[in-house]
């Protein structure tokens, strides 16, 4: 049995409202699954219930607003199935795209930030390192436990609004510091020093992801790589395998050397990683080769930051699309305000870019009809998008992405 | 024979026994048909629903639990899962849906050596209450 404090009774016995009752006895279930001993409190929470996936969704959050629920902590949402800035891009049937727009109202309704964003690290509610929150998304769980050292489980459906409602978890999973030590080590190859930064990360993050499923990886010998980078890795690492958390020796905030990110042990499994299996990953995310014919580009998964725009800015002076070739980028509200102010909006949606904002373009019905395949410089798109749309896609980096919307052919090198 | 189990979720359910590798009901259970869907699975095509469903453990993603909801809602789900490691994505997703339609879809846990035991059986019928759960086959 989980054993609960006088706050937990008070919440499971309806003291803080029925809908935080119906929270806490779905979490004291969870728990008890879990084997967790007590509950923790949490700094905050991302809920990624707010993508329609059948009218349980709906029924749930409707059911908590009913019974006059609000979130406790900060709590801000994930995509959504609609573009509520731009909701003419939607292409579904109107009654689901009217089922995906309610289900992010009632989130809001409840007292969620409407943030609909994947890459909520990079918005104004970034947690701090060593806070424990409640976090969906399997990126955004990748990214928060690696890069900034905050401490979340496998939240998902149901448990992240849960756990928002009451501001309360199971201390289990990935909160517990014993659990967060590196447990497969990848030793990298020193040809990567010469790889361009986005493309080695996504290939390190696939081949960590495949190689090391839910387990926590150590990746040593990698360069320094910048936020968005690291980003891309885990994301990609979160798709071809269950990496909630990973320590990049040197690098990120629990790994300062090999020994601390082990947790002063020793690995289960140390994988030698050579420059022929990084560009076998690679290799593998795509599904046409070189100079197939190419229909879209699809940018922002997970969703573009100021910064990642500040790197297209310059390459879009100049250029334009090859005929028959769109052109997409996902990104949050905030970004999208910022890209306004700054001017950089209109020069991008001039280029042909539609900027798709409070959701994905691998996960709702956006991108318009087609024919080749569709580049993209993220391994997690790449990953899902085959499956999730029916389409051929091809990895490549920002810069090969555009050389390739010029000539409307997969060009990953230069004539 | 009889086992006794632990309870996950209250409920009762007696069906047929459809013993599966470790599925995740996400991207692999169409909540529509109550079918498994993803091709590259031993049970691809099996229809789960009224099922006694037994599997060691669910797999992959936390949006699972939604789809194991949303198939109770629609009656494709299985009769009752039994499980021999505790899973909390398809605890929750059966616990949400029992507290919204009031249809029941109880999960327990058996000890690793009855669950291949009961994995030779037919068919199955599934008592979980509160202090405990059976697990009864002919």
């Amino acid at each position: 049995m989980i054993e609960l404090n006088e706050a937990d009774r008070a919440l499971v016995t309806g003291v803080r409202g029925p809908a935080a009752a119906f929270a806490m006895n779905l979490l004291v279930r969870y728990g008890e699954a879990l084997g967790a001993g007590h509950f923790i409190d949490i700094a905050q929470a991302h809920v990624d219930g707010v993508i329609l996936h059948g009218q349980a969704d709906l029924d749930f959050v409707e059911h908590i607003a009913r019974l006059g629920g609000r979130v406790a902590v900060p709590t801000t949402l994930n995509v959504g199935s609609m573009d509520l800035i731009h909701p003419e891009l939607f292409r579904g049937a109107p009654a689901t795209g009217a089922a995906g727009a309610r289900l992010m109202r009632l989130h809001e309704e409840i007292g969620c930030v409407p943030t609909f964003t994947c890459a909520p690290y990079q918005t104004l509610f970034r947690p701090r390192r060593g806070a424990d929150i409640a976090w969906g998304e399997s990126n955004a769980i990748a990214f928060a436990n690696s890069v900034i050292g905050a401490r979340t489980d496998r939240y998902g459906d149901f448990t992240d609004l849960a756990a928002a409602l009451t501001g309360r978890v199971p201390y289990a999973g990935l909160h517990v510091p014993e659990n967060r030590t590196g447990e497969v080590l990848f030793n990298l190859p020193p040809e990567v020093a010469e790889w361009p930064g986005d493309a080695l990360a996504v290939a390190v993050g696939a081949l960590v992801g495949a190689r090391a499923g839910s387990a926590v990886p150590v990746i040593a010998g990698l360069p320094v790589l910048g936020e968005d980078d690291l980003k891309a890795l885990g994301a990609v690492a979160a798709s071809s395998g269950a990496v909630a958390l990973f320590h990049v020796v040197g690098v990120t905030p629990e790994a300062p050397d090999l020994a601390t990110a082990l947790g002063g042990g020793e690995p289960r499994e140390t994988v030698r990683v050579s420059a022929g299996d990084l560009d076998a990953a690679l290799a593998a995310l795509s599904t046409v080769g070189e100079g197939a014919e190419l229909g879209a580009v699809a940018l922002g998964t997970p969703h573009f930051s100021l910064a990642e725009f500040g790197r297209l800015m310059p390459l879009i002076a100049g250029f334009a699309p090859a005929s028959g070739v769109a052109l997409y980028v996902n990104t949050g509200r905030e970004t999208h305000a910022a890209l306004a102010e700054r001017g950089w909006l209109a020069a991008i949606e001039a280029t042909g870019f539609t900027v798709v904002v409070d959701t994905c373009t691998y996960v709702t019905a956006v991108m318009r009809d087609f024919s080749g395949a569709v580049m993209t410089n993220s391994g997690k798109w790449a990953h899902y998008a085959p499956a999730n749309l029916g389409v051929d896609v091809a990895f490549g980096s920002l810069q090969a992405c555009l050389m390739s919307a010029a000539t409307g052919r997969v060009t990953r090198r230069r004539q | 024979m009889k086992f006794a189990g632990r309870t996950l979720v209250e409920g009762e359910g007696r069906g047929p026994l459809a013993v599966l590798e470790p599925l995740s009901l996400w991207g692999g259970l169409d909540s529509a048909t109550g079918r498994v869907i993803e091709r590259s699975h031993a049970a691809f095509g099996v229809s789960l629903a009224g099922t006694v469903l037994a599997m060691p453990v669910g797999r992959g993603s936390s949006s699972s639990s939604s789809v194991l909801a949303e198939a109770i809602r629609l009656g494709t789900a299985p009769a009752a899962i039994v499980l021999s490691e505790p899973d909390p994505i398809l605890v929750i997703g059966a616990l949400v849906a029992s507290a919204l339609y009031g249809r029941a879809c109880p999960v327990v846990v058996l000890s690793p050596a009855d669950h291949a035991r009961l994995a030779l059986a037919a068919s199955a019928t599934v008592a979980a209450g509160r202090d405990g759960a059976s697990v009864i086959t002919p």
